[in-house]
């Protein structure tokens, strides 16, 4: 590869005051400040960048923005390195390092482009077709796919890179910084409207920025656009965002963009790197401008062929000369533009290649008059070149323009600019549910019936005349700030003082003709991100799909990073041509977001890593932590799982712990469990109907155990409720379900019943709790209340009282989870952690254990209390769970009272909760065992249920596991199998209980 | 992200919202009198029309009001938003 | 005996007094974000009728307001405000210590409507961001527009932030803004706040 400079001395928005230095494919290069790398890479005579994602053919920069197929690169290196980034849109930076992807071993030399030479056996559908073939054959060809494919590498680090999210709000969001869009940001801004006027590209003005003659209200476009821009910024209520894609378009006008906010300052820059805005507007502008169409010829991908407008921007915006001798490819006048403008700054032309027969109007007279071969009803049949284009052959057209007539002419040239059209950028007002309508002036689609509170302007409705753009996107944004409230006076659109030459009619040939019948000699490329050709689509036509979905599927046409954008409208003509209909008929793949792709990071802004879901925390965390308990995480919750003392593992400190408690006194951090204040005359009924069992008779001061069943009879939660007055309750749900219960309460209260008196308050949080658990609570308890009388007659199981508890105001329940004399003791939340202390100090001689949770399950096991959620899976009913006697039969109704009478429910066979004892007492069967009778030398064999908890129990001396087993209850005694992968566990089913099935503990 | 009208809040973003489920269907009485079938239909059975349904969110993060949403459910536009109790709206789509 | 024990706010770890304390007078005077921690509050939450004038009548003898029907909004009288939560839900927000004496004259004087007065003083703390970047801060997050247009000082919503169900009300044009968020959540939404604050000049504020 010989050094080039195709830098143009006098054109382009550069700084070049500074060279920048930037390596690529490890070779050293310069570019300036307003490059992109695209640009620069053009300038160092660097046309080809990449290969091919299936043949690994050769390619370079096809297009100067979004829209690019090829130029993809993975930028940066190690953990910020980042595959598939557009070359078009990078910004030059000091010290930028990018690489070719998807080329192994290099660019220059590719083992993959054999595939190239084996296209034959790499049609549309390839791999659909090599799935059916045997699979043996597909385990061979993956390893060499796998390896070859793909489109560059995801970083293996974890990203460095600080990213931002955030909300906004607008009347007006224009999307799209191009002449339309300016004005309609002008408009809508003068009117009062809150304005946000979101670009791609580092500079607003679109096109206008590689426009030479125009001038707007006076002075040159560019001079227009930098004065538009410069009233808009002193306007407090517009946000002018650069270098942000607005990608999605979602419903009610809420639209999803990504600015990419230091991205062209290098890495390690301060801020965030990206800013991720979900903006509701009231209103929405598109003013997304519209791609040039490329011509499909026989080897139209070789490095240097580019599309026309393109070439324009690199020559007028960047400086650049595209090469030396510039051949232009045509069916319409704008490319001319491109080539006047080359010319002027001195590139030789090497033709215009016009597919009219009768190209004229001043833009052509102008190349004629300037000296520039134009060869009208001409196309170009063949091209030359590896690295780069050497040449071309043009020949002349028939007159139906399906064919060629004549010899060939060979034509010198090092760059090839083509347009076929413009296809108006409708993706985002697709988003939105928008039809699209075809027009056959533009022969492209364009925005159909209107989207309420979306309007379009500019080219992105084929309306390619900048006064056409001023005049509607001016018109656009004074109706969306009417329509969002704000009416003041707009001033008048700005006029086109210097217009361009006006454009004569455009000759569409969607497959330009050569001298070989299609698909031999050369390919005509549709989709050249995902090597799709012309010929692929004869074929999935042949084939037999032949709906554009179909098509798309079939040969991959469309898919990518680039979605499609240079090639759907060629791929959706030439299948409407195979099938003899009208585009229309035929009709369009449907446009989802994002519009470009979007780095996940962007996503989740800061919302990761401990930021990612909310951490709770009760009022005693810190004290846990300190003593150096891991936590579980229980919802959102962190509860203390186990303490360990030095060298303990969890094994002995759970095993230590769950002995302490019922040996002296064990003490529990117990603050997540949820607690609803229910106040009101229908308190009690509302009680009833949500609970299975009866509520009206409960005394005041008095506790009452319940399970709360959904509509199906299905148990959803447990917990016990307090009476504390008439109409007063205090009910306790699992730490879980807190939010839903207090839910499932409001919806039936207000939706069911609204007439009901009841108020419903949370107060999980207005608390901190303690359990006081074992023989000693009482005592140790009775050091620090001198106003609760704690013995049973006094202060009988179940039921609560008020008092102070270490000086602190408490209420205090006799409740139990462990079986044990259990003291419960409720105080302000923020003297939760000087209770615990307290207790912690005078339990101290009582040998005070603290334990967690995994020792609270195991405690709660001995005794065959069921954890919801853990026993239960939405699919028992309390009989299930052996709890029928919770389930009051006098009561006329409760919530899934009726469901307990289903055919299903009813069965005596279903899967019920039972004990399971293991035959070695010292094996404890992993948790989700299946759980069978009939033992077979290898599954599948009849799963029976399966176990739901399971523990060494040190007071029991042995495993014990409860399980859910299809007819359990009827199986007491029965061996039953849990075959694990390496061994078989043999175990009794038993009754649910283990340990004090007497319950003399529980008074201490 | 949709917008919804809380009856009470006015408009909010979807993400404050919960979504429930059918609007319009009440609890039976007499429920011992039901089949099977019937009161699986209750439990289980719910509209899935393509067009306008007739469905109730509760604005979860907002004031915690349960009310009702006409919603189209290929648009997703919101014909009318209406409090528990009140009947459906006549709605000519 | 109560006394000798320290009453610990859920900011409590992140030893904001002492964090204020350090801070130089040029550093405060620069910042663009005040953050800081405002706890211990009487905080009611308040059910009834407003379509009721015995209600609203009781809620005026005994707290000495007039509660605000319209939705969000804050209504103030000597120390006491009332936000609206619901239709039918408010929360009176005072200094801390006047729960106790005030949930029980509510309770009194709405005895015998379908009315309930329960505090919730310790359930929840409250969060000051203010200052110039407060808006962009919280924007990060909350859902709301918080435009002058559209939030402005007695405006009050409950809304979603960082995960966290809270209350939000502005306070003053600095802007000024005071989020209530249930104690255990309080902790990740400090985190959050101050990692998204990261590219700002903050001082935290006592």
């Amino acid at each position: 590869m010989t050094r080039r400079n195709l830098r143009l001395a006098d054109r382009g928005r550069l700084d070049r005051s500074q060279p920048i230095r930037f390596i690529f494919n490890g070779r050293t290069y310069y570019g300036y400040k307003g490059d992109t790398l695209a640009s620069a890479l053009i300038a160092n005579g660097v046309a080809l960048v990449g290969r091919s994602f299936k043949y690994h053919r050769p390619r370079g920069i096809m297009t100067a923005g979004s829209e690019e197929p090829n130029g993809l690169v993975q930028l940066g290196q190690g953990a910020r390195t980042e595959p598939n980034i557009r070359a078009t849109q990078i910004e030059l930076y000091d010290g930028l390092v990018a690489a070719s992807q998807n080329c192994w071993p290099s660019v220059g030399f590719d083992l993959g482009a054999t595939n190239n030479l084996l296209s034959r056996f790499f049609p549309a559908g390839f791999y659909y077709k090599t799935f059916m073939w045997p699979a043996s054959f597909w385990m061979k060809y993956e390893y060499f796919i796998r390896r070859a494919a793909g489109l560059g590498k995801a970083p293996g680090e974890p990203d460095p890179d600080r990213y931002d999210k955030t909300y906004a709000h607008c009347d007006v969001l224009v999307a799209g910084g191009g002449p339309a869009g300016i004005a309609a940001a002008l408009a809508a801004a003068r009117a009062g409207a809150r304005v946000v006027l979101a670009d791609e590209q580092a500079e607003f003005g679109g096109q206008l920025l590689h426009s030479r003659s125009e001038e707007i209200a006076g002075r040159p476009a560019v001079d227009w656009v930098a004065a538009a821009v410069a009233e808009l910024s002193t306007m407090p209520e517009v946000t002018l965002l650069r270098r942000t894609t607005a990608f999605a378009y979602q419903d009610h006008n809420f639209v999803e963009l990504v600015e990419r906010v230091t991205d062209h300052l290098g890495p390690g820059a301060d801020g965030p790197r990206q800013r991720y805005w979900r903006l509701r507007a009231r209103q929405v502008v598109l003013a997304a401008g519209a791609i040039e169409r490329p011509l499909v010829f026989a080897d139209n991908d070789r490095p240097g062929i580019m599309l026309a407008s393109a070439g324009r921007a690199y020559a007028n915006r960047y400086g650049v000369a595209v090469g030396d001798k510039v051949l232009v490819f045509t069916g319409n006048d704008s490319a001319y533009r491109a080539a006047l403008d080359l010319a002027e700054a001195g590139t030789a032309i090497a033709a215009i290649v016009d597919l009219r027969p009768d190209a004229g109007g001043p833009l052509v007279a102008e190349a004629r008059g300037k000296g520039i071969e134009v060869l009208a009803a001409h196309a170009v049949t063949a091209t030359r070149g590896s690295a780069r284009l050497e040449g071309v052959t043009v020949m002349p057209l028939n007159a139906a323009g399906d064919g060629v007539t004549g010899g060939g002419r060979q034509i010198a040239c090092d760059a090839l600019l083509m347009s076929g059209g413009w296809n108006p950028a409708i993706h985002l007002f697709s988003h939105n549910r928008g039809k699209l309508r075809f027009d056959e002036r533009v022969q492209s689609f364009v925005p159909g019936e209107p989207v309420r509170g979306c309007h379009t302007a500019g080219a992105m409705n084929g309306a390619f005349e900048t006064a056409d753009c001023l005049a509607q996107g001016f018109a656009a944004g004074r109706k969306a700030a009417s329509e969002a409230g704000a009416s003041g006076e707009a001033g008048s659109v700005p006029t086109v003082t210097r217009a361009e030459p006006a454009e004569s009619p455009d000759r569409v040939l969607w497959i330009v003709p050569s001298d070989k019948p299609l698909g031999e000699g050369g390919k005509h490329f549709v989709d050249h991100q995902n090597d799709v050709t012309a010929a692929d689509v004869a074929l999935a036509h042949r084939e037999g799909y032949r709906s554009v979905e179909h098509l798309k599927r079939y040969t991959t046409m469309g898919m990518g990073t680039d979605q499609g954008k240079t090639s759907n409208v060629n791929a959706l003509a030439i299948m409407a041509a195979l099938r003899d209909r009208q585009i229309p008929e035929v009709g369009h793949t449907t446009f989802r977001p994002p519009f470009a792709p979007v780095t996940i990071g962007a996503f989740s802004g800061h919302d990761k890593g401990d930021l990612f879901d909310p951490i709770r925390k009760t009022p005693m965390h810190g004290w846990h932590e300190k003593t150096g308990a891991p936590f579980e995480d229980v919802g959102q919750w962190k509860r203390a799982w186990y303490y360990p003392k030095p060298g303990e593992d969890m094994h002995a400190a759970v095993a230590r712990e769950v002995k302490a408690v019922r040996a002296g006194v064990g003490i529990v951090d117990a603050s997540t469990l949820g607690k609803i204040d229910i106040k009101g005359s229908d308190a009690a009924r509302l009680l009833n109907m949500v609970y299975t069992n009866a509520w009206s008779k409960l005394e005041i001061g008095r506790c009452r155990y319940g399970l709360m069943c959904g509509e199906d009879g299905m148990v959803f939660d447990d917990g016990v409720t307090t009476r504390l007055g008439e109409q007063h309750f205090l009910m306790s749900t699992t730490t879980g379900n807190a939010a839903r219960v207090l839910g499932w309460l409001e919806e039936w209260l207000q939706c069911e019943w609204p007439d009901w008196q009841v108020h419903c308050t949370s107060v999980t949080e207005q608390f901190a709790t303690v359990g006081l658990n074992g023989p000693m609570a009482r005592k140790l308890l009775a050091e620090l209340t001198d106003d609760i009388p704690l013995d049973d007659a006094a202060f009988p199981f179940m039921s609560i009282r008020e008092g102070h508890v270490a000086g602190i105001a408490a209420r205090v329940m006799r409740i139990s989870f462990t079986g044990e004399l259990t003291f419960e003791i409720n105080v302000a939340a923020s003297y939760g952690l000087a209770l615990w202390e307290a207790l912690m100090a005078a339990g101290e001689k009582y040998g005070i254990t603290p334990y967690g949770t995994e020792a609270m399950h195991v405690l709660r096991a001995e005794k065959g209390f069921i954890i919801v959620g853990q026993e239960t899976d939405g699919t028992q009913t309390p009989q299930d769970l052996d709890m029928a006697w919770i389930v009051s039969k006098q009561k006329p109704d409760h919530l899934g009272k009726r469901s307990f009478l289903r055919t299903d429910t009813a069965r005596p066979d279903r899967k019920h909760l039972v004990g399971l004892l293991t035959e070695n007492p010292s094996e404890v069967i992993p948790e989700g065992g299946q759980v069978v009778a009939e033992l077979k030398n290898q599954p599948p064999m009849t799963m029976l249920g399966h176990v739901t908890s399971s523990y060494y129990s040190p007071n029991v001396g042995r495993s014990i596991a409860m399980a859910v087993v299809k007819n359990g209850r009827n199986r007491m005694g029965d061996t039953v199998y849990v075959p694990l992968v390496d061994r078989v566990i043999r175990a009794k089913v038993t009754e649910p209980r283990f340990f004090d099935l007497e319950g003399a503990r529980l008074n201490g | 992200m949709l917008l919804i009208s809380c009856p009470h809040c006015g408009p909010r973003a979807e993400i404050e919202f919960a979504y429930g489920h059918e609007a319009h269907i009440a609890r039976p009485t007499d429920q011992e009198k039901l089949t099977d079938a019937e009161w699986a239909d209750y439990l289980f059975m719910r509209k899935n029309p393509k067009g306008v349904h007739y469905e109730r969110w509760v604005h979860a993060r907002g004031c915690r009001r349960w009310f009702n949403v006409a919603r189209h459910t290929v648009t997703h536009e919101i014909l009318a938003v209406y409090r528990m109790g009140d009947p459906p709206p006549a709605l000519d789509r | 005996m109560v006394e000798s024990y320290r009453r610990r706010s859920p900011l409590a770890s992140f030893g904001l007094p002492a964090r204020a304390a350090a801070q130089s007078p040029e550093a405060v005077a620069d910042a663009d974000l005040q953050l800081g921690e405002r706890p211990h509050r009487c905080q009611i939450n308040l059910r009834g009728n407003p379509q009721d004038g015995r209600f609203l009548e009781a809620v005026r003898n005994a707290a000495g307001l007039a509660l605000p029907t319209e939705p969000n909004r804050v209504a103030a009288a000597g120390e006491l405000k009332a936000l609206w939560l619901g239709p039918d839900e408010w929360l009176i927000l005072g200094p801390g210590g006047r729960e106790t004496e005030l949930v029980g004259t509510l309770a009194r004087g709405l005895q015998g409507q379908h009315a309930g007065a329960t505090d919730v003083s310790e359930a929840r703390t409250w969060i000051l961001v203010a200052g110039g970047r407060a808006r962009a801060l919280l924007a990060r997050g909350i859902p709301l527009d918080l435009h002058p247009r559209e939030f402005r000082p007695g405006h009050c919503a409950q809304t979603g932030l960082a995960g966290a169900n809270i209350i939000l009300q502005q306070t003053d044009d600095r802007p000024s803004y005071e989020i209530g968020v249930t104690n255990s959540f309080a902790d990740h939404l400090w985190h959050w706040l101050e990692r998204g604050a990261i590219d700002y000049r903050v001082a935290i504020s006592v």
